[in-house]
């Protein structure tokens, strides 16, 4: 066969190429490797990702942390642990136990659509899921504020409970504001701030509102 | 004909390069070219030659390279890379996988298409100082109605004003503690406002297309949308100082102006006596009774029903009938007297 000649490689190549493809199918075994771990590892890696995001976003610095690796399981644990806290609180629970947690949860994901998309609009460069991510994770200061005038609540519904709420609410608010602006805020240009910052007011006004007029039955 | 295409054919299943060879060298060439690519946006088959061609000579490609790598390993298989073990298991993966790309490029070349917001962001091109005087400039009617009046195509400050019109009603409903059965509160106010900002403006864009007025719906959304912040005001402090009295002078002055400003913006861009008169009627009545419903339906019902138990007629606004203990064996007690008087 002399014109197998031609065709035959020379003797170092398939050194070479016995070395690089089998570490090329190799390749797909590596990524696949997070599979073989234990759960506990995945759950604990998962778990420290958001932990770090709550931390972000009660002392909010101008990380990019919270921006780059989004993920939306710390705005629905936060989302989910609103809604059942804002349960039971009103006349007849027996018709008003459905609606409120659907309501909580349309508010807060629906407004952060919108807001999302009204900051796409105005020419951000943020793009959809981080802001989802953000807008989600700030939510934290008023979970945290639920707790807060729930206990207060086991302990009376006078006016001096009112007050102390009313402060805490309105403490957190800000603080919610604030850590939303600080990271959202940026991507505009300069002299739009106030655009995008007011439907962000809104938002956590409303929230803020559902939390100060709960009262338990 | 017949022999060019009988050498392509008859001969290899496995490498129709020769049958395709016009539509590849296509390929090659319209790779980059805008013609070409417009002609695929219309093509909604998964199965347009462009991409079968494409596909093989892909799939050839990397066969070709699999090859090379096979004939590196050496050993028995070096007449074989092209035989049916091999071509089972790479083949099937490889259609598979470039059926993946062409059916995520077309997906994605659709969501382009239809799904673009950029369509929206002419309408949001606003800066803040621009949003506060037209906000303030929305209480002010205009008094040269002989002149068009520009109005703003933006939906920015409409579209936050609406928002805010569904923050303030979810306020009153809640101090007024209503329930609403068969729905949430916030649907219903998000409906409210929604329904009214859209509908009513699609109404009245229909209403100014048979009146021939020259105005946009655009236009028409934003000028509804800005006529709302009269309507924010007076909800916000009404819902706060519950004295119908106040509630009657807010919804006079304050919805008036409102009202006079569309209606002034609306006439001077309407001819014919009988044209005005049909648009801006309409547009007061809708504006000035929206404003009403807004306030009694939402807002302190159990006063309404407290005060009317007296007399035999039912007020009109029932919106909810509360299921206080008082107020439901009152009723009771009521019923059971009339009842009692027809036997």
């Amino acid at each position: 066969f002399p014109g197998l000649a031609d065709v035959s490689i020379s003797q170092d190549i398939p050194v070479e190429g016995e070395i690089t493809v089998p570490v090329g199918s190799h390749s797909p075994d590596e990524d696949y490797s997070t599979l073989d771990e234990p759960v506990r590892d995945t759950i604990m890696r998962d778990l420290r990702a958001v932990g770090k995001k709550f931390v972000h976003v009660m002392y909010p610095r101008k990380s990019s942390a919270l921006l780059r690796d989004w993920d939306l399981w710390g705005p629905l644990v936060l989302c989910v642990s609103l809604a059942l806290m804002l349960q039971g609180g009103s006349a007849d629970s027996k018709d008003d136990g459905g609606p409120q947690f659907a309501e909580v949860f349309v508010i807060i994901w629906f407004g952060a659509v919108v807001i999302t998309l009204n900051s796409k609009l105005l020419g951000g460069t943020i793009s959809f899921f981080q802001s989802l991510c953000v807008l989600g994770y700030c939510v934290l200061p008023l979970t945290v504020a639920m707790l807060v005038c729930r206990l207060v609540l086991l302990a009376g519904a006078g006016t001096i409970s009112f007050i102390i709420r009313l402060i805490v609410v309105v403490a957190m608010f800000g603080w919610s504001t604030l850590a939303s602006t600080a990271f959202l805020a940026d991507s505009q240009p300069p002299n739009r701030k106030a655009l995008v910052v007011y439907p962000i007011f809104l938002f956590y006004f409303v929230i803020s509102w559902m939390i100060l007029t709960f009262t338990p039955q | 004909t017949g022999t060019m295409a009988a050498p392509g054919g008859g001969g290899r299943n496995g490498a129709p390069a020769a049958e395709w060879g016009g539509f590849e060298d296509n390929m090659q060439q319209g790779g980059g070219s805008a013609v070409i690519d417009m002609e695929n946006m219309d093509d909604t088959s998964g199965s347009s030659f462009e991409d079968m061609g494409e596909m093989h000579q892909r799939m050839k490609e990397e066969e070709e390279e699999e090859a090379e790598g096979e004939a590196g390993a050496g050993e028995e298989e070096d007449g074989e890379f092209l035989g049916m073990k091999g071509l089972r298991g790479q083949l099937g993966r490889q259609v598979a996988d470039q059926m993946w790309q062409v059916g995520k490029r077309q997906a994605s070349r659709a969501f382009s298409l239809y799904a673009n917001i950029d369509i929206l962001r002419p309408y949001f091109d606003v800066e803040p100082v621009q949003v506060r005087a037209r906000l303030l400039e929305s209480m002010i009617p205009v008094k040269m109605i002989n002149f068009p009046q520009k109005i703003a195509g933006e939906l920015y400050g409409p579209l936050m004003l609406v928002f805010t019109l569904v923050a303030i009603l979810l306020h009153g409903m809640k101090t007024s503690d209503t329930i609403i059965r068969e729905g949430t509160l916030m649907g219903t106010a998000i409906g409210t406002c929604f329904g009214y900002w859209l509908g009513v403006s699609s109404f009245m864009y229909f209403l100014a297309y048979l009146c021939n007025a020259q105005i946009t719906m655009v236009q028409m959304l934003s000028l509804l949308g800005y006529g709302l912040f009269g309507h924010c005001i007076t909800l916000f402090v009404t819902y706060n100082i519950h004295f119908h009295s106040l509630f009657y002078v807010f919804w006079l002055v304050v919805g008036g102006l409102s009202t006079l400003r569309m209606v002034a913006v609306l006439v001077s861009r309407t001819v014919g006596h009988t044209q005005r008169l049909i648009l801006c009627g309409t547009l007061a009545a809708l504006h000035m009774l929206f404003l009403l419903y807004l306030h009694f339906a939402y807002h302190k019902v159990v006063e309404g029903i407290l005060d009317t138990l007296e007399g035999p007629n039912m007020p009109p606004f029932q919106r909810v009938a509360r299921d206080i203990p008082v107020v439901s064996s009152a009723v009771l007690n009521t019923t059971a007297k009339a009842i009692a008087m027809t036997l």
